[in-house]
């Protein structure tokens, strides 16, 4: 536990996001490498079975992060990913993964700070709450995960 | 369509807790419509239920499958190669189709992922509400295209009752009195003559009151 790495994946949106991401490198901005970005045309775009996959193929937190409140370039993309975030949660709970991995975000293009504190931050909280539970289990075959 | 919802997780998980290897079974009519049953649904709650069993550490196979229809006997039998592979079937249809796969597949159990609900329409994205309860003897010719079996609380057939406030049910103030929709589209079309007609008491009979239904086309039936 004490040498744990979360793997952390990020759904950006290619207007904002993704943006802030690189607006961050190009600050020499540090986050960590334990987020993985998967750069999304539109944070519409990403379904509860994208989340609910990359935690069960391992992520320990998943994230999606979005144009600011009424700044979608698609208009409601981010309003719609804000609600699957929100149902993906409650059925992390249901099966006793906790909703707590995975989290919505917003940020503008221009937000490079935004992104490496919010990528940083998410990183931390995962850190806190230790490895997927599903995870645990198939790196132990034969120990359940409580 | 026939609307559904899926169960709770705390019920489907403990349906297939004693099972190793489930058959998940979508359909792709209208609990894919509804977005209850289909494709979709059925990668979510395979997805879920793999994370859950994963982190219990219990040995758990899924096997998923999404039927064109899962209320006719010649998609049911899509099913025949993977059957004996699997030691039950959890189906996300509605339950016309949870009984087909019953009927076709004697040795094996059959569970429901979904509630089935209503005869429904969508009034918005992601929003379904009830418009037909499957009477038997339809009489929207009446009421102005507007259904009161389906759409009034009390199914009452001549006139709302005295709970209709401002349009909306003293059921529920989000329902609208369905003879307040009566009324007023009787009006736009100017046929408040047909207000005036008495209903006699509905023959419950076609409904469901004679036993369970079945309708038989000489003309197409084997």
């Amino acid at each position: 536990m004490d040498n744990f790495e979360p793997v952390i994946v990020a759904f950006c949106c290619h207007y904002c996001a993704y943006t802030a991401a690189d607006m961050a490198g190009s600050k020499r901005l540090h986050y960590p490498a334990n987020v993985k970005i998967i750069r999304v045309p539109c944070t519409g775009k990403v379904s509860a079975i994208h989340m609910m996959e990359a935690l069960r193929k391992g992520a320990d937190g998943v994230y999606v992060a979005g144009c600011l409140e009424g700044d979608c370039h698609f208009r409601s993309g981010n309003t719609r990913a804000t609600k699957r975030v929100a149902y993906v949660k409650k059925l992390l709970d249901e099966i006793g993964i906790g909703g707590d991995r995975v989290e919505m975000f917003t940020m503008s293009a221009g937000m490079g700070e935004v992104f490496a504190r919010t990528a940083s931050d998410f990183t931390e909280k995962i850190r806190r709450l230790g490895p997927n539970p599903a995870r645990v289990a198939m790196d132990n075959p034969g120990c359940a995960a409580g | 369509m026939i609307t559904a919802e899926r169960k709770p997780m705390e019920d489907l998980i403990k349906f297939v807790s004693p099972y190793r290897r489930i058959l998940l079974v979508g359909c792709n009519e209208c609990v894919t419509v509804c977005s209850a049953g289909g494709r979709k649904e059925v990668a979510l709650l395979s997805s879920a239920l793999q994370m859950h069993f994963m982190k219990e550490g219990k040995p758990f196979e899924i096997k998923e499958m999404t039927l064109e229809r899962q209320c006719d006997p010649e998609y049911v039998e899509e099913l025949v190669p993977y059957i004996d592979q699997v030691d039950a079937v959890l189906s996300m249809s509605c339950g016309c189709g949870v009984q087909e796969i019953a009927r076709r597949f004697k040795e094996k159990p059959v569970l429901p992922a979904v509630n089935t609900k209503f005869m429904g329409a969508s009034e918005r994205q992601g929003v379904w509400a009830e418009r037909c309860v499957g009477c038997g003897d339809c009489g929207l010719a009446r009421t102005a295209g507007i259904c009161p079996i389906a759409r009034c609380s009390k199914q009452l057939l001549n006139g709302p009752c005295g709970g209709s406030t401002r349009g909306k049910c003293e059921v529920d103030p989000d329902i609208d009195c369905a003879w307040q929709l009566i009324w007023d589209r009787l009006k736009a079309l100017g046929m408040t003559d047909k207000y005036e007609e008495n209903l006699p008491a509905k023959d419950w009979r076609p409904a469901r009151g004679a036993g369970p239904r079945k309708i038989v086309r000489e003309d197409l039936a084997s």
